[in-house]
């Protein structure tokens, strides 16, 4: 089956993220995103979709299934509340990239801004460069991987999410410390490294998570 | 007790206990309901009946339509509402899974709409709920794209009223396994909702925000947004530049599941404030009473009867939002579990611990035992039948104004019994034509 091209310049948004939502299967190319918001945001079918440009905010926000690929940078919440699926940038992203996703795999070549991973549920991230500040707020559940430097306050508040940093982290936020690295996290680590296309030595890496002391406020209602 | 003592107004009874409390315990207050002191509000508003120079109504057989439609700015299905009165969001969690079935199901029998809460949507409340707004809120517990299509319309919530500016909390005794999986947190810890949104900050990203929600649902769905009453006038605008179809403006006085008390007392206004303001800010935008191109606003906090709903809808409001009275109709603080709110410290009427999870009436818990106490089906008639008492009386009082539909009350046919409400409400002080505050 020939792709499907669909070139932002010429047919409405509204209209090509219809089309998408329909479509059972295929290969989809986008053109000429020039910084539109939420290119792609609520698939929900195993279909391929390249986006070739920069996109706007929320790029493939919500993405259920569909294998997605940002051919530029992608703007604020590239991939949030991803469900399942994959989102593969090649240059950097914004904000809060992957905030709150459940499911799926979302790798950032270059860089990631403050608040990559804020509040996520489940989604593995993999980002090739650094992370901002913020970064991992109240992470709940899943991987973050990060094989550059991470910034202030990594994983403040954070819940049961693992956190995988390669370089400096500026500060760790509240709650969050560095752990042992075991046996089972040199083979997650290592698996995630695979599936976003890389072969760092997981000894280089070190694991943050959380002490789980603010797990219960001691705010007690005694009479 | 001797009758020559003298309670000190400064130091009352409930403040003498609060400090003891603190000194023995050294921990906030953490509580559920909503703001207990007094304040200006609907009780302080009287309608003028009609008279010489205004006709009345037949009461019982002149119609006066209750029917309201929501949301027709931009989506494809509005929602069409046969009373003006909608279950505020209250989410699963705080409430157990009967309770949310029987707010649905009472709100399905009168042709009112029901809404989620902070931790996601449960098949028993869609099931029962014909039509049910699902909340998009910072904690984003239990968001997913398949339930957003689901919904017959999202609420973004920015804040509530009893704690603008707050996030949320669920205490551990009520995070069970369903709760646990449901949120994606392990059971039995005491969990925190976000008081931001993690994706989008100020008016303009909302802009964009409320653009991908739309995008996903492919514009079908009307888009709410629900903040905490402080500076409404301002917040309303901006909702409304923002894209919203219908605001929702939460006031002081609005119900809790799990706040500081001194959060509750002390931070927000008074809906009888907030109402006339958000109302000035769609007069000023072109958008109020519209119809299908307008913005409708859902007024909540502290409506408790007819007479609020009618007052509330006479200052400009197209709709309100019960939770507290929602769940009082449900059998919350019912004199029948006397005997166990006194076990608990606490007494029928007075019983505000929502966040500790041992609700004698089986509403605010996760405990199965107490939870199997309130039948949802009766719980739900019981809610049907307070919805049906509360859009009669609503009609009667505008029937008495003359009003073929209860959207057609209006400010012109309210006095104020204080200075005080005469100034927020922005109508005159009863007897005279002394507006407070307005340059005449
Ligand atoms: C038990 C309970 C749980 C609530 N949960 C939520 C919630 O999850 N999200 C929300 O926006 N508001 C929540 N609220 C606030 C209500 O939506 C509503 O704003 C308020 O109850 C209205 O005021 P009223 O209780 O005086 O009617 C909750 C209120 C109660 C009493």
């Amino acid at each position: 089956m020939d792709p499907m091209i669909f070139d932002l310049e010429k047919t409405p948004l509204r209209e090509v993220n219809r089309t998408l939502h329909r479509l059972e299967a295929g290969t989809v190319q986008i053109q000429n995103p020039h910084g539109k918001h939420s290119v792609a945001a609520g698939l929900r079918t195993a279909i391929k979709v390249y986006i070739n440009g920069h996109c706007g905010y929320y790029a493939a926000g919500m993405n259920q299934l569909a294998d997605v690929v940002i051919n530029g940078n992608a703007g604020v919440g590239v991939a949030e509340n991803m469900m399942s699926g994959s989102v593969f940038i090649t240059g950097n992203a914004s904000q809060s990239a992957g905030a709150t996703a459940h499911g799926g795999l979302l790798v950032v070549t270059g860089d990631a801004a403050a608040r990559c991973g804020i509040s996520m549920k489940g989604v593995d991230i993999v980002v090739g460069g650094g992370i901002g500040h913020m970064s991992a707020f109240m992470a709940q559940a899943g991987r973050l991987v990060v094989r550059g430097d991470a910034g202030e306050a990594l994983g403040d508040s954070i819940y049961e999410a693992r956190l995988y940093v390669r370089g400096k982290v500026a500060s760790l936020g509240a709650d969050c410390i560095a752990k042992d690295m075991r046996d089972e996290h040199h083979a997650e680590l290592r698996a995630l490294l695979e599936r976003a296309g890389y072969d760092d030595d997981t000894a280089d890496y070190t694991r943050y998570g959380s002490a789980r002391q603010l797990y219960h406020f001691h705010a007690g209602n005694e009479y | 007790m001797s009758d020559g003592l003298r309670e000190s107004a400064t130091f009352d009874r409930a403040t003498i206990h609060a400090i003891q409390r603190a000194a023995a315990t050294g921990v906030y207050d953490i509580r559920g309901w909503g703001a207990k002191r007094a304040l200006p509000h609907f009780d302080d508003l009287l309608f003028l009946g009609a008279s010489m120079s205004r006709y009345p109504l037949e009461g019982y057989r002149e119609a006066c339509g209750t029917d309201v439609v929501l949301g027709g700015r931009n989506a494809a299905y509005p929602i069409h509402l046969d009373i003006p009165v909608t279950i505020a969001g209250m989410s699963f969690g705080a409430l157990s899974a009967q309770a949310k079935e029987a707010l649905g199901r009472g709100a399905s029998e009168v042709g009112t709409s029901t809404t989620t809460g902070d931790g996601g949507m449960t098949p028993e409340e869609r099931g029962q709920s014909k039509h049910l707004v699902y909340q998009y809120l910072p904690s984003r517990y239990g968001m997913n794209p398949d339930d957003l299509r689901r919904a017959d319309a999202i609420e973004i919530v920015l804040g509530q009223g009893a704690k603008p500016g707050g996030g949320g909390m669920l205490l551990g005794q009520k995070i069970n396994a369903r709760v646990a999986a449901m949120r994606t947190l392990p059971q039995g810890i005491d969990q925190r909702s976000a008081s931001r949104h993690p994706d989008w900050t100020g008016p303009d990203d909302l802009t964009i925000k409320i653009q991908e929600l739309r995008e996903i649902t492919d514009w079908e769905k009307p888009i709410y947004v629900k903040i905490g009453a402080s500076r409404t006038y301002y917040d309303v605008k901006l909702a409304v530049h923002a894209g919203a179809d219908v605001v929702v403006v939460d006031g002081m006085q609005g119900g809790t599941a799990a706040t500081q008390d001194v959060f509750i007392e002390n931070v927000g206004i008074p809906t009888l404030a907030a109402l006339p303001q958000a109302v000035q800010a769609l007069q000023e935008l072109g958008v109020h009473r519209q119809g299908a191109k307008g913005v409708q606003l859902i007024v909540s906090g502290g409506i408790r009867t007819g007479a609020d709903v009618a007052k509330a809808l006479a200052l400009g409001a197209d709709a309100v939002a019960i939770g507290t009275a929602a769940l009082i109709a449900l059998g919350d603080n019912d004199p029948r579990w006397s005997a166990e709110y006194e076990a608990l410290g606490s007494a029928a009427g007075f019983y505000d611990d929502f966040q500790d999870g041992r609700d004698p009436a089986g509403i605010t818990t996760q405990d199965p035992e107490l939870a199997a106490r309130l039948d949802p089906v009766e719980g739900g008639r019981r809610l049907a039948n307070y919805l049906r008492v509360l859009t009669m009386e609503a009609q009667t009082v505008a029937r008495a104004c003359g009003k073929a539909h209860v959207t057609h009350l209006e400010p012109e046919d309210l006095v104020a019994v204080t200075i005080e409400a005469a100034a927020m409400a922005r109508v005159p002080l009863a007897g005279t034509d002394w507006i407070p505050g307005s340059a005449r």
